[in-house]
């Protein structure tokens, strides 16, 4: 399974337990996007693991190819910085789309219920 | 590699699958089109995290750079498909 050797047992430690923190995050965060209620509940679920779960993942990521390649594996860090730059762009986005379809939709169910009043 | 990081490795994998089918579940339910694209955005990210665990079970950097390339062309995708939303058409 591991052709490169075995690592010291604190590394293995530190990054099982850090791999399973972060999938536990991002777990929690789609858990959430199934279990609340309305959009604009939602869309704060999934940033739990585009930020705690990625960092712990990607923490995890260098520790082991650092212990294991006897060099500094910085490459990791590099997703994590890029995920944190992205993903608000994203959800301001998003946000923005949603708060516009709603006020249309609304604009729209209001003119239909009575069209002289525009 | 001891037990203790295989299974730990394998269960953050399990993990994540479980988070991957519920942001399926919302990309299939989802009321909105908004709905849809928050799910496919939650799913890349949830992908791109599964790719780094198996580059860590197999001890091979090759699936860091597939890691690299779901989080570039993810990001590219929702926003697109964001701005669609937002104005009806991608570039203006």
């Amino acid at each position: 399974m591991n052709p490169m050797g075995a690592l010291p047992l604190w590394a293995e430690i530190l990054t099982a337990v850090f791999a399973v923190l972060g999938a536990a995050f991002a777990a929690i965060g789609s858990f959430g996007l199934v279990r609340l209620p309305t959009f604009f509940r939602r869309i704060h679920a999934p940033t739990l693991g585009a930020t705690l779960g990625v960092w712990c993942i990607t923490l995890a990521t260098g520790i082991y190819f650092s212990v294991q390649g006897l060099h500094l594996f910085l490459h990791a860090g590099l997703i994590a910085l890029f995920v944190a730059l992205t993903a608000p762009v994203t959800t301001i986005f998003l946000m923005r789309a949603a708060l516009f379809r709603e006020r249309k939709g609304n604009r729209e169910a209001a003119q239909a219920a009575s069209p002289d009043d525009a | 590699m001891t037990p203790v990081l295989f299974w730990a490795l394998k269960g953050a994998l399990f993990l994540l699958a479980v988070a991957m089918l519920c942001a399926l579940a919302r990309l299939l339910i989802g009321p909105t089109a908004q709905d849809r694209v928050m799910a496919l955005d939650c799913l890349y990210i949830n992908g791109m995290l599964m790719m780094l665990v198996l580059g860590m079970i197999y001890a091979s950097n090759v699936y860091f750079e597939a890691a690299l390339l779901i989080a570039l062309f993810g990001f590219v995708g929702s926003t697109a498909m964001a701005k669609f939303l937002l104005r009806g058409e991608v570039i203006e």
